[in-house]
C-alpha cells in the first residue's frame, strides 16, 4: 500500500471535517438565532387566561350581568394523528364537516387547543366528561361568559356577548381577536365592550414534546374588565314590561336635569342569554327575521306621527311668537273648513268656546288648526327643530337611528316640488301628515321643555353630561304649559286620568297616530291607531320625564298613560305601586281621533 | 522477557490515540448525564451515565488487555474468527431479541448485545488477513468463493436483521480494504453495485423491500417539513437542537431539547444535538477536532504498521470510525437519512462502546509494535 493511498485518505477526512464545520457554522452561528427561537417556542407554551368582563349595574347599584364560566369543548392540536372524525362527529352531535373545517383552518397554531363546540350546557359538559377517554387530548375549556339577570328586560340596552359575526370577522378592527372570542354584540355591552373587556393574563408554561406541563415560568395575572354603572333604573323597566300587554312598542325615560336615560324598553324583546350560550348565526339570522322584530330597537328606529303629543310644540311656538291670547276664545263647532273639506275635532259637537289651557287639557283639534293657520308651517318648524325633534338625539348604540322628519315649506319644495298648502299645516299643527318622531325624540323634547329648556345630550352611564345648549323658551311659555299639561292628567275633562297619580302630580299630554289605510269601520287589530303619551313628574320640579308608544295601542289616554304612571312612580316612590284602583273613565273618553280624511285633503290640494 | 515487553510496551505506548478515545468517552458519558436528566421538577435520573461508566471501565481494562497481545495471534486465528461472527449473525437471525422493528439482540442469561457490533471488527481482522494472504495478485481477480464469503455473505445477514448501519458499514469497509490492498477494480465495482442496491433493498422490489420506518425515513430525509409532528420530525428537531446552541452553545446541563422529549434517541443517535445544543459551535468544533486528530492518527498508524496485515487492520478501523462519525453527523445535521448509527465513543451503548475499544485496542496494538521485528509464524 503506497503513501499516495493513506494521503488520499487523511485528504477525504480533511474535507469532510471542513465540509462539516461549515454546516455548523451556517447552522449554529449563521442561523443560531432563528432555531433559538424555534427551541423556545418548543418548550414554552402561551396560555392566556380569560379576563373577568366588567359587571353592568343599573343606577341603584343593581347588578344586571353576571359573569359564569363558559364551556367550550376542545382538543390539543397534538391529539389530531389517528383522530376518528366519524366516532367524535357522532359523540359531538356535530357534522363531520364542521369538524374538519374546525381543525385544518389555516391559523390554527399547533399548540393551542382548537375549539369545536362553544357554549356547552351541564348536559353536554357531562357527556363529554365521561366519554372523553374514547379521545385523547379532548377536555372541556373554560371561558368568561354572561349570564342576563333580567333576561328580556332591559335586553336592547344591556345588549349581549356573543361570536363573531362573519361582518366583523372581515373588519379589520377585529384582527386581533381569536376566530372564537366573545364580544360585546349589542347594546352596552357592544358600547363599552373595551372598557368591559379587561386584559387577559398570560401564563408561560415549560411542556414538553407530550404537551405535559412541566412547570410555570411566569405569569401575568388577567385584569378584570371596568365595571359600568347605567343610568337606567331596572326597576322601572321591570315595571313598565307587562304594563304594554303584549303589544309592541317603546318607552324611553330621562332625567331631565342630567340627560341621563333611565329606561329604554323596546317591545318585544329578546333574551340575551340566547346569545351567550353561544347561539349560531344561523339562529341569530332568524331572530333578525322575526315578524314581529324583535332586534329592532322601537325607541330609536321607529318613526310615526306624534299626533296631539305634537301640541306641545304648536302651542310653545303661539306663545313664544304671540299669535294668541292665553285668555281669548276660539269657538269649536266641531272643525274648520278650508276649501270645499273640513278638518274636524275630534268631538264631534265641538268644545264651543275655548281657550288655551283647556284646549290642551280637552286636546281640542279646532283651536290648534286655527293656532297653526296663525302661526304657518314654518314656525312651528322653528320650535319643534329646536326641541329636538327631526333629527337624531345622538344616543350611541351602535345602530342606525332614525331622523324622524319635521316639514317646512322649504322640504316640500325640495322633496315634492310643490308649494306648501294651508290644509298640510292644519294637519301639521296636531302632529299628524308629514310629522314623524321617534319614541326617544319624543322623550328627549318633553325632557327638555320640562326643565326649563336645557339641552343635555343623552348619556347611558350615571351621572350623564353638562347642558349643551338652551332652547331659549319664556319662563312664562314654559309654566303655562306645564299647567295645561298638569290640567291634561288631574283635571275633569283630561285626556289622560289614567295616568293621574294619588301620590305625584304628573303633567303629560296624549297623542293617537293614525294608522295609514285606516277606513272608517275597518276594526281589527292591524288597523288599530297607536298610542302616545308624553309625561313628566312632579310637575313643579320635574325628575322624570318620558315618552310611551304602543303600537296599535288604540288611544294614547288609555293604552300608553297607565304605562308612564306606572313608570313614574316605579322610579319616584321606589316601590312597585301594584294595581292602582283609581277610576278608568279616561278609556272611555274618546280623545283625540282622527282629524279628517287627510289623504283626501291633499288630493283636493293637488 | 514479560519485564522487557513491558518496559518496551510502555515506551511505545500510542498514549495520543489513548487519549483522544477517553476524551470522546468522557465528553460521552457527561453528555449523556445532561440529555437523560429529567426535566425541572422531576425527580429520580435514569442511571444510563453510570451504565455507561461502568461499561467504560470494562472496556479501558479490555483495551489494555488487546494491546498486551502481539496482534500476530489476530493473524493466525483470522479465518475462526470470522467464522465465529458469521455464526453469531445467522444465530442472531434465528434466536435474535426483536426491538424496534429489527432482530439484532443476542442474549446470553441477563447479558445482552449486539452481534453485528463484533462482527464489524471481525471482518476487519479476517478480511485484512485474507488480502495480505499474499497468495494471490489482487489486482487481477479476486476469487468468486471470497467475494460471496467477504461481502455477499455477510451483507445479506445484516440486511436480513435488518442493520442497515452496519451494512452499509460492511460494504464501505470492503471497498476501502480492496482499494487499499489494490484489488481488480472489476471486483470493488461489482461489490459496489450489489451493496449499493442491496443496502436499502436486498431482495425486494425496490420500494415494497423496505420495512416501514425505512421507508417513513427515506420521506422524512426528502422532505422533512412534510410533517412536523411526524417522521420528519425527528431530523427537525435535531436542527433546532443543534442550531439553538448557538455560538457558545446553552451551557451544560442547560439545553431543553431533550430533557423536555423533543429530541429523540437522544443519548444515543442524536447525542451529538445534544452536545451542540449545550456547548455551541465551539464545543462542536472542538468535538469535530478530536475526532479529526483521531483519523489522522489512525491512518499515521497505518502507514507506520509494520506489516501489511496491521496496516490494512489500521486501514480498516480507521474507516469503520470514521464510516460511522460520517452517517452519524450527517444525520443529525440531517444531510442523509436517519440511520440508526450511533456516534463512536460518544453515544450511550455498552456493547458498542465496549467492540470501538476493541478496535482502538487494536489500532494502538499496531502503533505500539510498529518496530518489532516481523518474525514468520
Amino acid at each position: 500500500m503506497q503513501l499516495s493511498k493513506i494521503q488520499l485518505g487523511s485528504y477525504i477526512i480533511v474535507a469532510v471535517f471542513i465540509f462539516f464545520c461549515f454546516k455548523l457554522w451556517q447552522l449554529q452561528v449563521m442561523d443560531g438565532d432563528k432555531y433559538r427561537a424555534l427551541s423556545e417556542s418548543n418548550r414554552l407554551r402561551i396560555v392566556k387566561t380569560p379576563a373577568p368582563r366588567g359587571i353592568i349595574f343599573d343606577r341603584n347599584g343593581t347588578a344586571l350581568v353576571k359573569d359564569i364560566p363558559f364551556f367550550s369543548v376542545s382538543i390539543s392540536p397534538e391529539s389530531l394523528k389517528g383522530l376518528d372524525l366519524y366516532a367524535l362527529s357522532k359523540f359531538l352531535g356535530m357534522p363531520e364537516n364542521e369538524i374538519a373545517e374546525k381543525l385544518n383552518r389555516k391559523d390554527n397554531s399547533p399548540f393551542i387547543p382548537i375549539k369545536l363546540k362553544q357554549g356547552l350546557s351541564f348536559q353536554e359538559i357531562a357527556h363529554v366528561e365521561a366519554g372523553k377517554s374514547d379521545f385523547p387530548g379532548l377536555f372541556v375549556e373554560t371561558d368568561v361568559g354572561r349570564e342576563y339577570l333580567f333576561g328580556k328586560t332591559g335586553a336592547h340596552i344591556i345588549g349581549y356577548l356573543g361570536k363573531m359575526t362573519p361582518a366583523q370577522f372581515e373588519n379589520p378592527a377585529f384582527r386581533n381577536f381569536p376566530l372564537d372570542a366573545l364580544i360585546g354584540q349589542w347594546g352596552v355591552e357592544a358600547v363599552f365592550d373595551e372598557e368591559l373587556r379587561g386584559t387577559p393574563g398570560e401564563r408561560i408554561i415549560e411542556v414538553d414534546a407530550l404537551g405535559r406541563e412541566l412547570r410555570l415560568i411566569q405569569q401575568r395575572p388577567s385584569v378584570k374588565g371596568k365595571d359600568i354603572t347605567l343610568s337606567i333604573d331596572i326597576d322601572v323597566q321591570k315595571a313598565v314590561e307587562t304594563e304594554f300587554h303584549d303589544k309592541a312598542g317603546a318607552l324611553v325615560a330621562i332625567k331631565p336635569d342630567t340627560g341621563e336615560i333611565l329606561a329604554l324598553e323596546s317591545l318585544p324583546s329578546f333574551d340575551p342569554n340566547v346569545f351567550s350560550r353561544g347561539v349560531q348565526y344561523q339562529d341569530w339570522l332568524s331572530l333578525l327575521e322575526d315578524k314581529k322584530k324583535p332586534m329592532l330597537n322601537r325607541a330609536l328606529q321607529s318613526q310615526y306621527p306624534p299626533g296631539s303629543t305634537f301640541k306641545i310644540i304648536t302651542g310653545t311656538a303661539a306663545l313664544e311668537e304671540g299669535v294668541i291670547e292665553l285668555d281669548k276664545k276660539i269657538n269649536c263647532s266641531g272643525g274648520i273648513g278650508y276649501g270645499k273639506w273640513t278638518f274636524g275635532c275630534w268631538k264631534k259637537g265641538g268644545h264651543g268656546p275655548i281657550a288655551f289651557h283647556r284646549a290642551i287639557v280637552e286636546s281640542c283639534d279646532t283651536y290648534f288648526y286655527e293656532l297653526g293657520r296663525r302661526l304657518g308651517i314654518d314656525r312651528i318648524y322653528k320650535y319643534a327643530m329646536a326641541l329636538g325633534l327631526g333629527k337624531e338625539t345622538g344616543l350611541n348604540l351602535l345602530i342606525k337611528e332614525r331622523r324622524g322628519l319635521i316639514p317646512n315649506t322649504e322640504w316640500k319644495r325640495q322633496q315634492k316640488k310643490l308649494p306648501w298648502y294651508l290644509g298640510e299645516t292644519y294637519n301639521a299643527a296636531i302632529g299628524q301628515g308629514y310629522v314623524a318622531v321617534t319614541p326617544i325624540q319624543m322623550a328627549k323634547m318633553i325632557a327638555t321643555f320640562s326643565n326649563g329648556g336645557t339641552i343635555y345630550p343623552l348619556s347611558l352611564v350615571k351621572g350623564g353630561s353638562k347642558a349643551s345648549g338652551e332652547v331659549g323658551l319664556k319662563p312664562e311659555t314654559i309654566q303655562t304649559i306645564k299647567e295645561a299639561l298638569a290640567g291634561v292628567v288631574n283635571e275633569p275633562g283630561g285626556t289622560a286620568h289614567a295616568a293621574q297619580s294619588q301620590s305625584i302630580i304628573i303633567g303629560g299630554k296624549t297623542g293617537t297616530a293614525q294608522v295609514i289605510g285606516k277606513q272608517r269601520g275597518v276594526t281589527g287589530e292591524k288597523f288599530m291607531d297607536h298610542a302616545w303619551f308624553v309625561a313628566f313628574a312632579p310637575v313643579d320640579k320635574p325628575e322624570i320625564a318620558l315618552s310611551v308608544f304602543v303600537e296599535h295601542g288604540g288611544h294614547g289616554g288609555s293604552a300608553a298613560a297607565p304605562i308612564a304612571k306606572k313608570a313614574i312612580e316605579a322610579y319616584l316612590i321606589k316601590r312597585p305601586a301594584g294595581k292602582t284602583g283609581g277610576p278608568n273613565a279616561a278609556s272611555k273618553d274618546p280623545e283625540d281621533s282622527e282629524a279628517g280624511p287627510k289623504e283626501k285633503t291633499q288630493e283636493a290640494q293637488d | 522477557m514479560i519485564i522487557k515487553i513491558d518496559r518496551r510496551l510502555s515506551k511505545n505506548f500510542d498514549w495520543i490515540t489513548f487519549g483522544l478515545i477517553i476524551c470522546l468517552s468522557l465528553i460521552g458519558v457527561i453528555t449523556i448525564y445532561s440529555a437523560t436528566r429529567p426535566p425541572a421538577g422531576v425527580s429520580g435520573h435514569p442511571d444510563f451515565y453510570s451504565k455507561q461508566i461502568i461499561w467504560l471501565a470494562i472496556s479501558i481494562v479490555t483495551l489494555f488487555a488487546i494491546v498486551f497481545f502481539d496482534y500476530k495471534w489476530l493473524f493466525r486465528y483470522a479465518y475462526p474468527l470470522y467464522a465465529i461472527g458469521i455464526f453469531l449473525l445467522i444465530v442472531v437471525l434465528i434466536a435474535g431479541r426483536s426491538g424496534m422493528g429489527a432482530k439484532r439482540w443476542l442474549s446470553i442469561g441477563f447479558f445482552s448485545f449486539q452481534p453485528s457490533e463484533f462482527f464489524r471488527i471481525l471482518f476487519v481482522i479476517g478480511f485484512s488477513a485474507y488480502l495480505s494472504g499474499g497468495a494471490h495478485d489482487f489486482r487481477e481477480k479476486m476469487s468468486a468463493r471470497s467475494v460471496v464469503l467477504f461481502a455477499l455473505l455477510p451483507l445479506a445477514l445484516l440486511v436480513k436483521q435488518p442493520d442497515l448501519g452496519t451494512a452499509i458499514l460492511m460494504v464501505a469497509l470492503f471497498i476501502v480494504l480492496s482499494v487499499s490492498k489494490g484489488v481488480s477494480k472489476k471486483v470493488i465495482s461489482v461489490v459496489l453495485i450489489i451493496g449499493l442496491v442491496s443496502v436499502p433493498f436486498l431482495g425486494h422490489i425496490v420500494w415494497e423491500g423496505l420495512k416501514d420506518y425505512q421507508k417513513n425515513r427515506l420521506v422524512a430525509f426528502m422532505d422533512p417539513d412534510v410533517d412536523p409532528s411526524g417522521i420528519g420530525y425527528h431530523i427537525n428537531q435535531s436542527k433546532i437542537s443543534i442550531g439553538s446552541g448557538g455560538i457558545l452553545g446553552k451551557g451544560y446541563l442547560k439545553g431543553t431539547q431533550g430533557p423536555l422529549r423533543f429530541l429523540p434517541e437522544k443519548h444515543t443517535d442524536f447525542i451529538f444535538a445534544v452536545y451542540a445544543e449545550e456547548t455551541g459551535f465551539a464545543g462542536s468544533f472542538i468535538l469535530l477536532c478530536i475526532y479529526l486528530l483521531l483519523f489522522l492518527r489512525g491512518l499515521d498508524t497505518a502507514y507506520r504498521a509494520k506489516d501489511e496485515f496491521g496496516r490494512l487492520m489500521a486501514v480498516g478501523i480507521t474507516a469503520m470510525f470514521f464510516v460511522y462519525f460520517c452517517v452519524n453527523i450527517g444525520m443529525t445535521l440531517s444531510l442523509m437519512p436517519v440511520v440508526g448509527v450511533p456516534l463512536p465513543f460518544v453515544s450511550y451503548g455498552g456493547t458498542a462502546l465496549l467492540s470501538n475499544f476493541i478496535a482502538a485496542g487494536i489500532l494502538i496494538n499496531i502503533r505500539t509494535r510498529r518496530f518489532e521485528l516481523f518474525y514468520p509464524s
